[in-house]
């Protein structure tokens, strides 16, 4: 008896999204699979990941040596430490977090967040995700002037949540930018977050997901297995679901005492100039492989790692 | 859940008068209506009453695909009303062929008709668990119907994945026919077992609860216990809402949608995604 062929397909497809436009020499389209990550044909796979580098508003106050010391002495001017990290680093976008605002860390205004966000703007061609700090009040007070300096610049603005998000999605839709919807490592929440932020009329083609990262140690399977079922769902046609990934790479995996230990503090542990990297690099390349598109990245050594990986399997640039 | 919209069917008077004066308009609000309530298909079913039954079908079919961009499931026991429909069907966003027993005493060949009508428009087909006998009534002859649907379905180059197999349900008021729900449930079980992938399992819902009280009740009571048995398509009421939300609120207990806060809306705004032409 003959037997028809029955091929294992998807019925669905992660939307592409392209980030950056105005004055920005580049842009980035994400997004736009139609299998699991790796899942045999290439060209279903959709495009290729993307690294985003972290500049941040105000000087670090917490980074360990080894990180500290791979940015030379541009850790205090944003504008400086953007180009390198494109130019010499090779970010495909620059992540803009803005750690100042924060009560906690320096609660700097309004005036300080648009004049760096000119600064970064006016410093690299490449696409641009602008941050907050996380304080719902004071992100609310501020993400908007911020968004309206980069108007026209189609930035990643983050980010909403279930409890906080119609100030920035009025702002985002008021300035053509597109919105990261985050979510406490909990997939209820991310979907509940999509719908009300496209209830208010913001389309879901224009929106990101990013559910708290976990790092290599500190639950980083959590993050891929939920990530993970975000991307079966998508494929098995939720369109709720199928929206890119974002992760935060960089800042998780730097709290990380095995990544930030220096060898004298942990001589045990191997050399502390590899092992931070590696722990960026390690989390980062495990994270992929559950359909993240964009990663936020701190160590240019670990960028590079994950850089060489993304080329192996989707072919250089 | 592979919802498809009934309300489309001659056999309804507001259907069967708008037919009669050519009337596109309630045709247009109940396409437009099924669509918005996430009808996956819409059933068109010239009824009885037309006397130019390839005539009414092709003007059902312009006058819904006109209004909504949802696929059709054409819907007649004549396989000639089927081709007429097709003429006028735009197959390339998906059609469903409603419905082939295995076979007939003045047909005996129904079933190959019907799946190349299927194949050369590139859609699926709904195959009845009856043949020449008529409705089985117990399990065994519905399993083997089933068998025998599927290996004649795939000899014929018709995947499963793209064959709905319709147990057959008998109002249970009817004497004798109050086994028979739980015979469907048993026979569902054991059909969806038969391939990897299964055929889907779809059935005409409404016909349960003919000439009872409670019809709604009898309804949404049914297709739940239903769905957990694997049935994954079925010829319904969408505008019933609450049997939409029992349709949601089942498909996230059994994990085949994420639950959010907002599950009832969300499953409508995703319905259509289980196709399997999409």
């Amino acid at each position: 008896m003959p037997l028809p062929a029955i091929q294992e397909s998807y019925s669905g497809r992660v939307n592409e999204l392209t980030i950056g436009g105005g004055a920005r020499k580049k842009t980035v389209t994400v997004g736009g699979a139609k299998t699991i990550p790796y899942g045999g044909d290439r060209a279903a796979t959709g495009r290729r990941p993307v690294i985003a580098i972290d500049v941040l508003d105000s000087p670090p106050q917490d980074w360990p040596a080894v990180l500290a010391d791979a940015y030379g002495g541009v850790l205090a001017d944003p504008a400086a430490w953007a180009k390198k990290a494109v130019d010499e680093f090779g970010g495909d976008l620059v992540c803009l977090k803005f750690d100042g605002l924060h009560p906690d860390k320096g609660n700097l205004g309004a005036d300080h967040a648009v004049a760096v966000t000119q600064k970064v703007i006016g410093a690299v061609g490449v696409p641009l995700i602008l941050w907050g700090s996380g304080n719902d009040e004071k992100d609310n007070a501020v993400m908007p002037k911020v968004s309206q300096a980069a108007k026209g610049e189609r930035v990643l603005l983050g980010t909403v949540t279930q409890d906080n998000y119609k100030s920035l999605t009025a702002t985002a839709l008021a300035d053509q930018h597109l919105l990261i919807a985050q979510a406490p490592l909990d997939i209820n929440i991310a979907k509940q977050v999509n719908i009300l932020v496209s209830d208010m009329g913001f389309p879901l083609e224009s929106l990101v997901m990013f559910q708290t990262t976990g790092t290599l140690g500190y639950g980083m399977e959590y993050a891929y297995s939920i990530q993970e079922r975000e991307r079966l769902a998508a494929l098995g046609g939720d369109r709720l679901m199928a929206l890119p990934v974002i992760c935060d790479v960089g800042y998780e995996s730097w709290r990380a005492k095995e990544a930030k230990a220096s060898a004298s503090e942990a001589p045990q542990w191997g050399d502390g100039a590899k092992r931070g990297p590696l722990w960026e690099a390690t989390t980062a390349v495990a994270l992929l492989q559950s359909g993240v598109d964009i990663v936020r990245m701190r160590h240019p050594a670990a960028v590079a790692i994950v850089r060489e990986y993304i080329n192996s399997l989707w072919g250089s640039d | 859940m592979i919802a498809i919209g009934e309300r489309i069917n001659g056999m309804f008077t507001d259907v069967k008068d708008a037919i009669a004066a050519k009337d596109p308009a309630p045709i247009v609000s109940l396409a437009k209506r099924q669509a918005a309530a996430g009808a996956a298909y819409l059933d068109i079913n010239v009824g009885t009453a037309a006397a130019d039954q390839a005539g009414t079908i092709k003007w059902l079919v312009e006058t819904a695909q006109a209004a909504v961009p949802t696929p059709l499931c054409l819907d007649s026991q004549k396989p000639d009303v089927i081709r007429a429909g097709l003429s006028a069907c735009d197959t390339s966003r998906g059609v469903l062929l409603n419905s082939s027993p295995l076979n007939k005493k003045s047909d005996p060949d129904v079933l190959a008709r019907y799946v190349e009508m299927a194949n050369s428009a590139g859609g699926s087909l709904i195959a009845l668990t009856m043949d020449r006998e008529g409705v089985p009534q117990n399990i065994d002859r519905r399993v083997e119907i089933a068998a025998e649907l599927l290996t004649r379905c795939m000899e014929l180059g018709l995947a499963p994945d793209r064959l709905f197999i319709d147990p057959i349900i008998l109002p249970v008021n009817v004497p004798g026919a109050q086994a028979q729900p739980t015979n469907i449930l048993a026979a569902i079980d054991q059909i969806r077992l038969m391939s990897d992938p299964p055929p889907h399992i779809t059935m005409g819902l409404s016909n349960l609860s003919q000439g009872t009280t409670e019809r709604s009740l009898i309804n949404r009571t049914f297709l739940a216990m239903a769905m957990s048995h694997g049935a994954d398509s079925a010829i319904i009421d969408v505008l019933d809402e609450p049997l939409v939300d029992i349709v949601a609120t089942v498909e996230m207990l059994m994990n085949k949608q994420i639950y959010s806060d907002s599950f009832l809306k969300a499953y409508r705004s995703t319905a259509g995604g289980q196709r399997p032409d999409k």
